[in-house]
């Protein structure tokens, strides 16, 4: 069941800031990756995380450098909140040389381990075994630090998820279960592939606290994410925290949403996280609109650049191919 | 039989929508293959839950396992499942469903109890879709004695290939390449079904045979147009199943034109070509007049750049090449 401690972690202004400008970096990064793929301009497969950026932001700011990420094909936003810079994102996605997988993992396997961002995975529920292990070696080597991993809603229902969650409880090892509930795996709404109304609740299963929250507040995403990274961090064991959101632009890029009630996806645009944010932010004082105007062109510009330094990048040569089989070819066939 | 022109992806959903009007013991289950959440990520099952209900075509959560071991259990009790693991890649997660049950059971029970599934998976080579959305493991299963392997290259062949699945007595691998879903060809209107381990000669010719399957078919058939220009006549067996192997119909092309190119799509490396090769050579050692060459994907995972994915996997060019030093054109006039 959904735990509720009457005082969550609040976020102080300079981390509300930060978490604006994140959303906005994200925002603008999936705005401009929809543009190119829809002109075009760009060849390449992607899984717009628009609408999911109040999880992703919140979960930047509330991990340290030295946490580790795992996520998922959908998690360019998780990417850029664990601080991976925006040109390794979309190199990675227009297949250039100069990319931190050369192009070649793709959208869909990109891994960053300088900023922590140790895996992404295109197999739906396949992150949160890895992650366990991820936990294992941060316990095994004393370590300060917790594992974050990603996922959707879709992937509860793996036998990957249940394994992952059982074992992960029971060797007590510091890891996050982060769930951005979209609401949708693929073309199906949860409501048919699960017959538990929360994912949260799936955590009681395992002895483990669940929370849910509603992630499209960054504020109250950084509430729950922080009482959980706080108490994993202490020894407290994981926590599966379920944030309940929504995919703007389906499945992956060129979804048409013909199985989308139009009125369903009509009210989440009505919730859009980035401008509501922003509101709330004048509102409380935090930002006036002069800096989040400031935050904003500051973000359009690192997008910018960083398409023009990907555009300008080299394909990787053919001669890379067979590079990075093994640690020695010796033998190795062709 | 009255034939009409559709792509692959209208005669797979035709098949299915015959085998569920036949016998009502079929039914289809897998992930997003519902009209309510798209009828298929690819469209094969478009249509299918609207008419048959969503009792013979159902929904599944994520679950790989438990959809192959629910078609298993339901065919073990005399129901014909026909399970779909969206990509071929994600069959991973089903394969001790598949391997050490579906696989096994006959022999195991001497026959008292049968696994009669079939298993359609995509295969979605050659899209930019990096390492996991991409692969092409059907050597895999070539070596598990038990189960039938199957991958069409045409919309006829995806028609009759997919009904005999469904109402073979063994469990099937069906696996649908999505390069050739959108390809057009006539096909036949009326149920019909194309046995197995029967290969098909899709070309004529007396140089050289390309033994092939799948997407490596209209590959194949391009370097062939290619080589009759340069006055090299090809031959391309289509195997349409690799288990069961029509070895007949190999050794008697190979036997009359004596020279063999075994093109796949999946690693050349330990893939279904080395079988074919070896057998070619085991059994025609003294007929062939050149090596029996292989052409194949490159052995490394899939990678996403789409100039080193093109370097990955053969095309045209790359078989045409082969079969030039196959035929042993002169130096200066080819390869
Ligand atoms: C094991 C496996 N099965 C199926 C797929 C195909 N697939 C990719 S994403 C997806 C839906 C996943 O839904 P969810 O976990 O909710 O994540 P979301 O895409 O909504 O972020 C499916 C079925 C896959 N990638 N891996
Ligand atoms: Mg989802």
């Amino acid at each position: 069941m959904a735990v509720t401690t009457p005082k969550r972690p609040v976020p102080a202004a300079e981390q509300q800031r930060r978490m604006y400008e994140l959303m906005t970096l994200m925002k603008l990064t999936d705005d401009r990756l929809a543009k190119g793929i829809g002109s075009g301009e760009f060849l390449s497969v992607y899984w717009p995380h628009r609408g999911q950026e109040a999880v992703a932001a919140a979960l930047g700011v509330v991990l340290r450098s030295t946490d580790q990420l795992v996520t998922t094909y959908r998690g360019l936003h998780d990417h850029i909140g664990k601080g991976v810079p925006v040109e390794a994102i979309i190199g990675e996605l227009l297949g250039k040389e100069t990319a931190p997988g050369m192009g070649k993992g793709g959208t869909s396997h990109l891994a960053y381990p300088e900023a922590g961002a140790m895996l992404s995975t295109g197999i739906v529920g396949a992150g949160l075994p890895i992650a366990v292990g991820l936990g294992l070696a941060v316990r095994q080597q004393g370590l300060d630090r917790v594992v974050a991993v990603s996922f959707g809603d879709g992937a509860t229902n793996t036998g990957s998820f249940h394994e992952a969650m059982n074992m992960a409880a029971v060797l007590d090892v510091p890891v996050v279960f982060v769930c951005q509930n979209n609401l949708y795996g693929e073309k199906t709404p949860v409501e048919r592939t699960m017959k538990v109304a929360t994912v949260a609740e799936r955590a009681a299963a395992y002895g483990m606290p669940g929370l849910r929250v509603d992630g499209n507040d960054p504020d109250a995403v950084f509430g729950s994410l922080a009482e959980a990274v706080e108490r994993t961090r202490a020894g407290g064991g994981p926590v599966l925290v379920e944030c309940v959101t929504f995919r703007f632009r389906g499945h992956s890029y060129g979804d048409s949403q013909s199985y989308m009630p139009r009125e369903r996806l009509a009210a989440a645009l009505e919730r859009d996280p980035v401008p509501a944010y922003r509101r709330r932010l004048l509102d409380m004082g935090v930002c006036s609109e002069s800096e989040l105007l400031a935050v904003e062109a500051t973000a359009a510009d690192v997008v910018d650049q960083a398409v023009k330094k990907c555009t300008d990048a080299p394909e990787p040569s053919t001669e890379r191919l067979l590079d990075h089989r093994y640690v020695d070819d010796h033998n190795m066939p062709a | 039989m009255a034939e009409r022109n559709m792509t692959m992806r209208e005669a797979l959903n035709l098949a299915l929508e015959q085998a569920l009007a036949r016998d009502e013991r079929v039914f289809l289950l897998g992930e997003d293959i519902a009209d309510a959440s798209g009828g298929g990520i690819l469209g094969v099952t478009n249509g299918l839950s609207t008419k048959y209900g969503e009792d013979r075509v159902i929904d599944t959560p994520i679950s790989e396992a438990a959809i192959t071991g629910a078609a298993i259990g339901a065919a073990l009790d005399g129901r014909r499942p026909v399970a779909e693991i969206m990509m071929m890649d994600f069959i991973g997660i089903a394969m001790d469903q598949i391997v050490n049950h579906a696989a096994k059971m006959r022999y195991m029970t001497a026959g008292r109890t049968t696994s009669p599934i079939t298993v359609r998976a995509a295969v979605v080579a050659g899209m930019g879709t990096g390492a996991t959305h991409s692969q092409s493991l059907e050597s895999w299963f070539m070596g598990v004695p038990g189960i039938k392997v199957v991958m069409p290259s045409s919309p006829a062949d995806a028609k009759g290939l997919l009904t005999t699945a469904i109402f073979d007595d063994d469990p099937v691998l069906f696996l649908e390449p999505v390069k050739l879903l959108g390809a057009r060809g006539m096909v036949p209107v009326e149920e019909h079904a194309i046995p197995f381990g029967q290969a098909n000669t899709v070309r004529i010719g007396t140089d050289v045979t390309i033994v092939t399957y799948g997407w490596g078919v209209p590959m194949s058939q391009a370097a062939a147009a290619e080589l009759e220009a340069e006055g090299i006549s090809v031959e391309i067996l289509d195997l349409r199943t690799l288990l069961p192997l029509d070895v007949p119909a190999m050794l008697e092309a190979v036997n009359r034109t004596r020279r063999a190119v075994v093109v796949t799509t999946s690693v050349r490396f330990g893939g279904p070509s080395a079988e074919i090769a070896a057998t070619l050579t085991e059994n025609l050692f003294d007929r062939l007049v050149a090596p029996v060459a292989r052409v194949g994907a490159q052995f490394t995972p899939i990678p996403s750049a789409p100039v080193l994915e093109a370097a990955h996997f053969p095309d045209a060019e790359r078989i045409a090449d082969a079969v030039r030093r196959t035929v042993g054109v002169r130096a200066g006039v080819g390869g």
